[in-house]
């Protein structure tokens, strides 16, 4: 199934993207098993998601948890913690 | 009811649109809130500016959903949100917030809630950047921590 991916701020710098289209297999049911794919990408990909600190996840616009479930087609985003105000 | 919030690169005048504001509704009381760009954050050099991102989209949302918690838990008469992004030099507003409602209480309360919310749902990052370099501002615990006592 196929999915935006978004990446914003220090995350976007650390990873050198900032959003690209990805079709990934269907045994792939929420961000925590998105996140396990995407750490095979490498040591930019794990030193952003190994910490669960360092990070925040959206799934179309809406702040979700990593056992939030994700379908084709959704706009998924990530993100360091809110720093605005 | 249509809301709206603020989202620009521009520069804002909270003291006339409190003002324009004031002549649409017959509230006893308004709250305002206006935050600054500091030229110092603690154990960092000196500020020259500060370049905010944020989400185009979800930014809007995020803002739109915090107003709506406000206006479901207080009886209020307006409410007015602006937050900017892209440069910012020191001393210039970065967000503003304005409450009218018929008594102090409910403006007091409701725009404390607002700017709590804001700070940890509204998806913004700064970027501090002094003449030696550049660095993202850190998330801070007290943050998390203003928001859940309104729970």
């Amino acid at each position: 199934m196929k999915i935006k991916l978004f990446y914003f701020a220090k995350v976007r710098e650390v990873l050198g993207i900032d959003r690209e289209e990805i079709d990934v297999e269907t045994d792939i049911k929420t961000l925590a098993e998105l996140i396990a794919f995407l750490k095979l990408r490498g040591s930019q990909w794990q030193s952003i998601f190994d910490m669960s600190s360092s990070y925040r996840m959206a799934v179309n616009q809406e702040l979700v948890e990593a056992s939030h479930t994700i379908n084709a087609n959704d706009e998924v985003a990530f993100f360091p913690p809110i720093t605005g105000g | 009811m249509i809301m709206t919030v603020h989202v620009q690169e521009d520069l804002f005048d909270l003291q006339d649109i409190t003002q324009q504001l004031k002549k649409l509704h017959n509230s006893g009381a308004s709250v305002t809130f206006e935050g600054y760009v500091r030229d110092f954050d603690p154990g960092h050099e000196r500020l020259d500016f500060l370049e905010l991102e944020h989400y185009p989209g979800m930014t809007e949302k995020a803002l739109l959903s915090i107003e709506s918690l406000a206006r479901n838990r207080w009886y209020l008469d307006d409410v007015y949100i602006v937050h900017r992004y892209g440069k910012l030099n020191v001393g210039e507003p970065i967000v503003g917030v304005v409450v009218f409602a018929k008594h102090r209480k409910e403006a007091f309360e409701a725009c404390h809630f607002i700017i709590d919310f804001l700070k940890t749902d509204a998806p913004f990052w700064k970027k501090e950047i002094t003449n030696q370099q550049s660095y993202w501002v850190d998330a801070k615990k007290i943050d998390d921590e203003e928001k859940n006592k309104w729970n």
